[in-house]
């Protein structure tokens, strides 16, 4: 007989500040384990992979099992590349914002798979509806850093025209949509995409991104549902990198089950992969994505990952979690596996990789010259003021005409 | 041309915009295959095909999502939200995402989305299904929001605001889907046919939105009004023999300011009609602007006429609805004065 007691269960991570953290609950399963199914697989037979977790690489950085997606050495370079050059964008921005440079950045660092092996499994038509974490998806894609730069620094060359806070980029011609400083939006609004794509029988898929602590918003469901409703040609990504903000995955419902099975309660075929495995995170993108493209609907990928840094420049994670917490994560970091792979392969090596880190500094460093050179928010060229009335509107009306006359700008 | 009712009128718009511009996409609750639960699409579906008009979930703020996002790829999306009153779970999409996209990516994309919506009371349609939330959207920088009172403006405008490159809202007055209805529930009401504007031509044709009709002029005082209440504010104007010029501003965001004042500061005097609750309003903005650009020729306080604030009641309704005895008594007043 069950006794009538009720409790009210607030979620609690692990361990907190000066605790030495303990990962062992998170189970990692050998690499190559999980099998591959057909694209066209019955979403009822694969049921089960929506808890596995499909990796590649081995401890030894050895590529294993059905999931290898076997990739040339030229598209694996292209891909260290990225993730480095992504990881050194971010260590430069977030010095500058230091410096008072910029108001605000946000680092990337520890999920640079999950944007670039995305990226590189994308056609470069597909349209990406991304979050605030994934610039790698424009690295990847070669969009000028220095056009990035210019708009964190919101300077005269800023093609946001100093409108919205750093890191929100927007680049319809990389295939990168508007960012919006409100979760979740953006999600449902890549199913809209896609069914306009899928309405014009246009071969190109649209792809979204959420993190698992905006999975809780209305819009995601709202995703989910009309993705499975009309069977849109998308693919929905959830990266779970443990924290949203200062709040632990079971805050938003990650204690009881994985978020890749949140698909399956829509009917949509659903995967978890091993977000800083950049062979398993290209593998099963191309497999949602050829899935997309054949008509068979849309796919829900889980990139189980951690948030190595603080969630922005506004955040110390030292006063929520325990500081050696991301060095005891266990899936590791996706550059250093990546590069371990590449040089066990023969295809890289030590040398060749110090070099490039240090020809992605130089890089780096130049395009911040050349940014800076257009100005920075508190110094040098900016756009001029009177340009904040611009775009309200198509056509500016004429309150907005009187407004810019009364602030005399 | 044709005798329309507001509703054929709208479905004639609707008609007429999948017709011209492949792009027009159409979707809401129960608009495909039934044709809208007000008929508002009747027979668009069996016409234009399934993947032109369709039925959608009941998710209002899946529906507005989609929409932004169809228009990102370069769709004209025309969506319905069954009742105003239920168009709050899309506030997130249509204030943070449909309004702000062409400004904060310094144009490069844009929402051109029309959000058809029944709105305000009259009906016994109580709390939640007599609503006049325009306020709250005319707030909003980078929505437009347009009201049409009687079928040839119904058409005219939505064709405006399906072909403009904006969000707008367009808030359709249920209560004068079937005829024109001036407050007097107590008397029968007449159908569209009987008056001139449900003379509506069959093809293209648009109402620019921005522009005010002054739909009675007169000298002695400036009624501004929208929707049902224009409708209301002619018979106040009739039965108190006050020569009240009635203007029908039509499109709230963006105003036809100059229409409005130069009237006022003809007449001296303003009464600003609405069905909305009064405080904060859009008469709170009419009558603030009426106050900055006509001071000095003013005679009189401008008056306001607006549903009381509370919620919507079900048994009260017509104490609630601002009648035209409630309109004629502040035409008095502000002649008073």
């Amino acid at each position: 007989m069950l006794k009538n007691s009720t409790r009210l269960h607030i979620p609690e991570p692990g361990h907190r500040p000066g605790e030495t953290p303990d990962l062992s609950h998170i189970k990692v399963p050998p690499a190559g384990e999980v099998r591959r199914p057909a694209e066209d697989t019955d979403p009822a037979e694969i049921r089960d992979l929506a808890w596995a977790l499909i990796r590649v690489l081995d401890d030894a950085g050895n590529p294993v099992g059905d999931w290898n997606p076997g990739l040339p050495a030229a598209l694996l370079e292209k891909g260290l590349r990225a993730m480095m050059l992504t990881r050194a964008y971010d260590a430069r921005m977030v010095r500058v914002q230091r410096q008072g440079k910029t108001s605000f950045y946000m680092k990337s660092t520890g999920e640079e798979a999950v944007a670039v092996a995305a990226a590189l499994a994308l056609e470069y038509g597909d349209m990406c509806f991304p979050t605030y974490r994934q610039q790698g998806l424009l690295v990847a894609r070669d969009w000028p850093l220095v056009d990035m730069m210019n708009q964190v620094y919101s300077n005269s060359r800023d093609r946001l025209k100093g409108r919205q806070m750093p890191v929100f980029y927007s680049s319809r011609e990389a295939g990168f949509f508007s960012i919006s400083g409100n979760l979740a939006t953006q999600y449902s609004q890549a199913v809209g995409w896609a069914m306009a794509s899928a309405s014009e029988s246009d071969s190109r898929i649209a792809a979204a991104w959420i993190g698992e602590g905006a999975t809780a918003e209305g819009d995601f469901h709202h995703a989910l549902t009309f993705a499975s409703v009309y069977q849109a040609p998308v693919v929905l990504n959830i990266v779970n990198n443990q924290w949203a903000i200062s709040s632990f995955s079971g805050i938003a419902g990650g204690e009881r089950t994985t978020f890749a099975s949140r698909g399956l309660g829509y009917g949509i075929p659903s995967l978890r992969v091993d977000g800083n495995d950049f062979l398993a995170v290209y593998a099963v993108t191309r497999w949602a994505a050829n899935r997309a493209r054949s008509g068979l609907g849309p796919t829900v990928i889980e990139l189980f990952t951690y948030r190595a840094e603080g969630h922005s420049t506004s955040d110390d994670p030292s006063k929520y979690r325990p500081g050696a917490e991301a060095a005891a994560w266990p899936l590791g970091d996706p550059i250093e596996r990546l590069k371990t792979h590449m040089i066990g392969a023969g295809l890289w090596d030590e040398e060749r990789h110090a070099a490039l880190e240090k020809e992605l500094e130089d890089e780096v460093r130049a395009a911040g010259k050349e940014s800076e050179s257009y100005g920075t928010l508190k110094e040098g060229a900016r756009i001029p003021a009177s340009t904040m009335f611009d775009d309200v509107y198509k056509e500016m009306p004429p309150h907005l005409v009187e407004q810019r006359r009364q602030a005399g700008v | 041309m044709a005798t329309m009712n507001m509703i054929e009128a709208l479905n004639s718009a609707m008609d007429v915009a999948l017709t011209r511009d492949p792009a027009v996409t159409i979707f809401g609750q129960d608009v495909g295959y039934f044709g809208g639960v007000f008929r508002a699409t009747d027979g668009l579906q069996r016409k234009h095909g399934l993947t032109r008009v369709f039925d959608a979930p009941i998710s209002e703020g899946g529906i507005v999502a989609v929409a932004v996002g169809m228009g990102a790829y370069g769709k004209r999306p025309v969506v319905e939200i069954q009742f105003a009153d239920y168009i709050y779970p899309a506030t997130d999409q249509l204030i943070s995402e449909a309004a702000r996209m062409r400004y904060r990516t310094g144009g490069e994309w844009w929402s051109p989305i029309t959000v058809r919506s029944p709105y305000g009371g009259g009906i016994y349609g109580g709390q939640t299904h007599s609503q006049s939330p325009e306020g709250i959207f005319t707030h909003v920088a980078g929505l437009k929001t347009v009201i049409p009172s009687n079928p040839y403006d119904a058409k005219g405008l939505l064709i405006a605001a399906i072909e403009d490159d904006d969000p707008v809202l367009f808030f359709e007055p249920k209560r004068l889907y079937n005829g024109p209805f001036d407050g007097h529930h107590d008397r029968p009401v007449e159908p569209w046919s009987k008056h001139a504007a449900s003379e509506v031509p069959e093809g293209h044709y648009v109402v620019p939105l921005g522009k005010a009709n002054i739909v009675r002029a007169g000298s002695a005082v400036t009624v501004l009004a929208y929707g049902t209440m224009v409708h209301v504010a002619l018979a106040a104007a009739s039965e108190t023999g006050i020569d009240a010029e009635v203007i029908d501003l039509r499109t709230l965001m963006p105003l036809d300011l100059e229409t409005i004042t130069q009237s006022v500061s003809r007449t001296g005097r303003c009464v600003v009609v609405h069905e909305a609750t009064r405080t904060c309003g859009f008469g709170a903005e009419l009558a603030a602007l009426v106050q900055e650009h006509c001071f000095f020729d003013l005679e009189a306080p401008i008056e306001r006429v607006t549903g009381w604030d509370t919620p919507y009641p079900h048994a009260f309704e017509w104490d609630y609805f601002p009648g035209p005895k409630r309109v004629g008594d502040a035409l008095r007043r502000a002649m008073e004065a």
